[in-house]
């Protein structure tokens, strides 16, 4: 242990052989801080998954309800080995993945255009307003059985309530983000001659970004619950049956295996949103770019 | 007898602006402004605050408009924004999103220019500025007199032949603004809009101006305008200690003070 620090200190003066001893020494904090909140980290994620092995082994809990890891990787393995009972784990993976993003694209064009054009035009906000209040009242993962009597089972009933989902969602953040832009910008565009239009393409909406990217996060996240939901009530392929079907024969191993993958694929996502983020808002002061500073 | 001088760049005459009170009322923020400005006269506006110097500026941009009264560009009343205004405002108001560069190239930007011109334009207006080398730098990393600089390149580069400045350098430090400020005058020279030079600070105004008009208390009437007859070039730091100078700034602080004192003595009113 104390040979690899050695190591590790040795590599970073190597590195920045320029930099003042205060620097390497902060440095070298940082880097052994970022290795024990890993560490820790590691071992309570062996922690709660070696005490839920230990305990299905000592059938301290029923297995055949809860399941157990050993059994969740052996599920993913087949899965991965020898394909799912309605093709292989690729093209599931691929169909919800597929679902989730149309509904996200679609979701927050749709969002971001209706949010800025209403928050920029008050007589667009003040008719459509109240329908969108309205619509919004309605618990929307209800509208994913109607989809379903709708599309039957085919992927356009997913993608819809992703959709609904994610719209919401983004379309609160851009109108909200829309009217909060400072309003001297605006003053200033406009003496410095920007039509109404450029006013809204490079006063607005670079302005309403930072709220909108923050609904982003959020929203892929919706677009997925959308696509699983959907799965789960009726589908030909996809992860959320996967899971269902594993619901269906009793069979838990198979449903945390399928959830699995599902968070996979939105840290996958979160990961992509975080460094489109970081490229679109480059010109943000960078004092919340810590790591370790949380979520 | 000439066109120009005949028609004033700028003139409000008896221009009254009311706004309405989040409760319901209104508020009288100017009541019968009078004022004119001639072809490339600097023209500062000393008052209290709140007697209405930022309004003023809106009524002559056209972001706002008066109530009562006309307000005259070149002999039109202003409608809207005008190609020929240029606008300085009180706070920070470049955008943070795009670099140094294309800020500055902004304004032809918008005004249609091709992308190449307004780039090379761009690049000029930062040397004339003294910010050559900080083409790609975002104004938050930036000092605050930077970004001043940055505003003011953004502002000159139209070309204006009306410029509007609402308490530019009040964020800056006494130096910073007096190098500015000389920076301001030998760029003026270059062109010689016609200014409105809003301020609080009543040295700042005599070393700049061709005339100083004193705002009442809000609402803001005319109180007294002084014509500055000081030689120019003028360097700000050395024409303060001159006899003129300083026989100028009693006359005029006479007039501003029982204003100061009475917006001063009605917020502590509010206060108590
Ligand atoms: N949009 C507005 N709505 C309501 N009242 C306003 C509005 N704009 C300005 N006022 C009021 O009008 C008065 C004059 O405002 P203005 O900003 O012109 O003052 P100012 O002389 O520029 O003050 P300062 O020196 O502090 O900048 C103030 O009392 C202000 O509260
Ligand atoms: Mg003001």
């Amino acid at each position: 242990m104390s040979e690899q620090n050695m190591t590790a200190v040795s590599a970073a003066q190597e590195a920045a052989p320029h930099d003042s001893p205060t620097a390497v020494t902060a440095r070298r904090r940082r880097l052994r801080g970022r290795a024990t909140i890993l560490s820790i980290q590691a071992v309570l994620v062996v922690a709660v998954l070696g005490s839920w092995e230990l305990a299905a082994r000592q059938k301290w809990i029923d297995t055949f309800l809860y399941g157990q890891p050993s059994g969740v990787w052996k599920q993913l393995v087949d899965w991965f080995e020898h394909g799912t009972e309605v093709g292989s784990i690729w093209q599931q993976f691929e169909v919800t993945l597929e679902e989730a993003l149309l509904g996200f694209l679609i979701g927050s064009v749709a969002g971001i255009v209706l949010g800025v054009a209403l928050g920029r035009v008050r007589i667009l906000a003040a008719i459509f307003g109240p329908f969108i209040k309205l619509f919004n009242s309605i618990p929307r993962i209800v509208l994913a059985a109607i989809f379903a009597l709708w599309f039957g089972l085919a992927i356009p009933g997913k993608v819809a309530t992703a959709v609904v989902l994610v719209f919401f969602v983004v379309f609160f953040n851009a109108f909200q983000g829309t009217r909060e832009v400072d309003r001297n910008l605006i003053a200033n565009a406009r003496i410095l001659g920007a039509s109404p239009w450029k006013v809204t393409t490079q006063v607005v909406v670079p302005s309403a970004f930072t709220w909108i990217i923050a609904s982003l996060h959020v929203a892929f996240g919706f677009a997925l619950i959308g696509a699983v939901v959907g799965e789960i009530i009726g589908a030909q392929h996809g992860l959320g049956l996967l899971i269902n079907q594993a619901k269906g024969n009793f069979n838990p191993n198979g449903v945390y295996a399928g959830t699995v993958l599902v968070a996979v694929m939105a840290l996958a996502a979160e990961f992509l949103l975080t460094v489109l983020e970081r490229r679109l808002l480059a010109w943000r002061p960078s004092n919340d770019r810590d790591p370790e500073s949380g979520l | 007898m000439t066109q120009s001088e005949a028609t004033p760049p700028i003139e409000l005459r008896g221009a009254t602006k009311r706004f309405r009170t989040p409760d319901g009322s209104t508020y009288t923020a100017l009541r019968d402004i009078d004022l004119t400005v001639a072809p490339g006269e600097f023209c500062a506006v000393v008052g209290p605050t709140g007697c209405g110097k930022s309004t003023t500026l809106s009524l002559i941009s056209g972001l706002e408009e008066a109530s009562t009264g006309t307000v005259t560009i070149d002999g039109r009343p202003v409608s809207g924004i005008d190609r020929r205004v240029g606008f300085m405002f009180q706070q920070d108001a470049v955008f943070p999103w795009k670099s140094v560069l294309t800020n500055v190239a902004a304004g032809p930007l918008f005004r249609g220019a091709a992308k190449r011109e307004a780039i090379d334009r761009s690049r000029d207006w930062l040397r004339r500025v003294g910010l050559s080398g900080f083409e790609d730098h975002y104004p938050h990393q930036l000092s605050g007199g930077m970004r001043k600089r940055v505003a003011l390149a953004q502002t000159l580069i139209n070309e204006p032949r009306i410029l509007l400045m609402d308490e530019p350098f009040s964020a800056l430090d006494v130096q910073t603004r007096q190098i500015m400020s000389d920076e301001l005058l030998d760029l003026w020279e270059l062109t010689r809009p016609s200014v409105v030079f809003v301020t609080h600070d009543l040295e700042e105004a005599i070393a700049l101006a061709d005339k100083v008009v004193v705002l009442t208390v809000g609402p803001g009437r005319v109180k007294d305008v002084f014509p500055i007859e000081l030689p120019r070039p003028r360097r700000v730091q050395e024409i303060k200690f001159e006899p003129r100078f300083v026989a100028l700034y009693e006359r005029i602080w006479n007039s501003l003070r029982d204003e100061v004192r009475a917006a001063y003595s009605r917020t502590a009113g509010e206060a108590a």
